[in-house]
């Protein structure tokens, strides 16, 4: 990418407010550069699918602008989405309909001629291992399947930025998997991908940037690693052979009996797991095994989140204190 | 996009709607074709035989054959056009044409061409049924195309309006249950609308579908009620009318877009 191409996507101050005065959200601006693999999370009813409607035109943004590679999806809208391929959350072809068909048609509404259409979706249908359903009617079709239908299906018009509004939702972990090879794979190519997604440990892994929405606000927007890097306490879960009834005192270690075999241990992440283990040994307890209890990314989000909407709660008082 | 990509989404439409005419050939083209037997068997042999000769000098049969091959195509052209546009919204396939570079007009020319086949395959079954029953000689063969092509399209576009309102498949059988049926046969299919006195003869001059049925008439047979420059005016004025209607609907996303 040339260092003066434009960003993948510019978001300048969103802002949708629907029919029924719901503001979903409120000025949102972000900035993704080309060839990220980017994250957008958020819980439930924030925002994150009327921005990802805005990006592709499904949805009619009240004010703000976007651009794509510089290009305005307000003001040159098929232009615009000549760019883009989109994963919606929930299942759109027509069920009865054939996935090769489905994916031909994709690509002649990008105005793809049919020859390269029928290559293109013999390419994508084999990568996403459904080319032996091909010529199956949709709806035969598995929850996973159809997930992957709706991948080769975006990728029909080869777009240089390719949005995924939870892919993987409902599908099993070996297929999540693959999905992810294949999308990481084009990431690597060049695409950029932006993905909304709850499992937080699969953005965690494949993103390298990232935006949390709340509430229609934009709470975070870091790289990976820097947002990472301010998680300062780690909850640990320790398989000990036998646990007493009462746990040693440990400074700076925060140890809670779950069962007689299970212990929690809640540490800054600055606090070395030698003393743990040693003061834990001399208590006679073996540690056996031990993991993470939540996923770091989890935990930031919840945090994030929660702080988010304290702060709301706090202006809205105040708010409710000036009018009153 | 340019006009070539146009060109190709269009046919991808058109490839797809026709696709779907055929999948389901028992539900599009069998019934109309039953159901227009039986009323040539009921309303052109047994009725009408003892009706005699009709305006025109023609038989019974010959005269209700334009007026039911017209029915069919507009019918035909509707319910195909509501029912596979509503459908797309149903289950939100439509999605995948909105987020593509696809112009508004280019969706509805392609569901509109689709529909306007449709009619056309309909109108021409039925009127090789209705060759079994009687013979016909088509007077003005340009007119009678142009009438089909028109009234086909007039039609279309309205079921395409219907859809683009439509919330549930409820809404999609009104029109045609209490709009198009008794329009049609208020519309001159059977009958001369100098049989009738006044005020209903007036009161039928409203009724869009008598110029329908009288341009293809005219075109086939080469009698009408009306004037056939008046009733190609009035066809074209809808054409025209319900397409600039249907493209602000589809600017506006309504019914489509939040």
């Amino acid at each position: 990418m040339s260092p003066t191409s434009p960003p993948a996507l510019v978001v300048e101050n969103l802002r949708k407010t629907y029919s029924n005065g719901v503001e979903a959200l409120k000025g949102v601006s972000l900035t993704v550069q080309p060839g990220d693999f980017f994250a957008l999370l958020g819980p439930n009813g924030a925002g994150k699918s009327t921005l990802i409607g805005i990006l592709s035109s499904l949805v009619n943004a009240s004010s703000g602008d976007a651009q794509v590679f510089g290009v305005s999806v307000n003001k040159q809208r098929g232009k615009a989405m000549q760019l883009i391929g989109l994963v919606p959350q929930e299942i759109n072809f027509n069920q009865f309909e054939k996935p090769f068909d489905i994916c031909v048609n994709e690509a002649g509404f990008y105005g793809i001629p049919r020859k390269i259409a029928i290559e293109r979706a013999e390419k994508y249908l084999k990568e996403l291992r459904l080319w032996d359903k091909a010529q199956h009617q949709a709806r035969m079709l598995s929850g996973g399947m159809k997930r992957r239908l709706m991948i080769a299906r975006a990728m029909m018009n080869e777009p240089k930025l390719l949005i995924l509004d939870e892919p993987t939702a409902g599908v099993d972990i070996e297929i999540r998997r693959s999905m992810w090879q294949f999308v990481s794979g084009i990431n690597a190519a060049g695409t950029t991908v932006i993905l909304t997604t709850h499992y937080l440990e699969e953005a965690e892994q494949l993103c390298r940037n990232i935006a949390i929405i709340d509430h229609g606000t934009i709470v975070e927007n870091t790289s990976m690693k820097r947002l990472l890097a301010t998680l300062d306490v780690e909850t640990f879960v320790l398989d000990i052979n036998q646990a007493p009834t009462e746990l040693p005192v440990i400074p700076g270690i925060s140890l809670r009996r779950l069962d007689e075999h299970t212990v929690e241990a809640e540490m800054s992440r600055s606090h070395d797991l030698n003393s743990l283990f040693a003061a834990l040994s001399a208590q006679g307890m073996t540690v056996t095994s031990m993991r993470n209890k939540t996923n770091r990314l989890e935990e930031l989000f919840v945090r994030l989140v929660e702080h988010g909407r304290t702060e709301q709660g706090r202006s809205a008082k105040g708010n409710e204190e000036k009018v009153a | 996009m340019n006009s070539t990509g146009n060109l190709v989404a269009l046919n991808t439409i058109v490839r797809r709607e026709i696709v779907r005419i055929m999948r389901i050939w028992t539900q599009t083209l069998i019934p109309p074709a039953i159901t227009m037997t039986l009323y040539f068997v009921i309303f052109g042999k047994l009725i009408g035989s003892r009706i005699g000769t009709i305006e025109g000098g023609f038989t019974y049969m010959q005269y209700i054959v334009p007026g039911l091959v017209m029915m069919s195509i507009i019918t035909n052209s509707y319910g195909n056009i509501s029912s596979s546009f509503f459908g797309a919204k149903f289950s939100r396939a439509v999605e995948e044409m909105l987020v593509s570079p696809m112009p508004n007009w280019v969706i509805l020319l392609g569901y509109v061409t689709g529909a306007v086949t449709r009619g056309v395959i309909v109108g021409a079954l039925v009127l090789i049924i209705a060759l079994f029953f009687t013979h016909l000689h088509v007077v003005h063969p340009l007119i009678t195309l142009a009438s089909v092509i028109l009234g086909a399209t007039i039609f279309s576009l309205a079921g395409f309006v219907n859809a683009v309102y439509a919330k549930k498949f409820d809404d999609i059988a009104l029109v045609p249950t209490f709009v198009l049926t008794p329009l049609t046969y208020l519309g001159g299919v059977f009958y001369s609308v100098s049989m009738l006195g006044e005020p209903w003869r007036t009161i039928s001059m409203v009724n869009p579908i008598l110029y329908m049925v009288n341009a293809f008439r005219f075109g086939v047979l080469g009698v009408s009620d009306v004037q056939i420059g008046v009733a190609f005016t009035v066809m074209l004025a809808f054409v025209i009318g319900l397409a600039i209607v249907a493209l602000q609907l589809l600017k506006r996303g309504v019914g489509l877009r939040s």
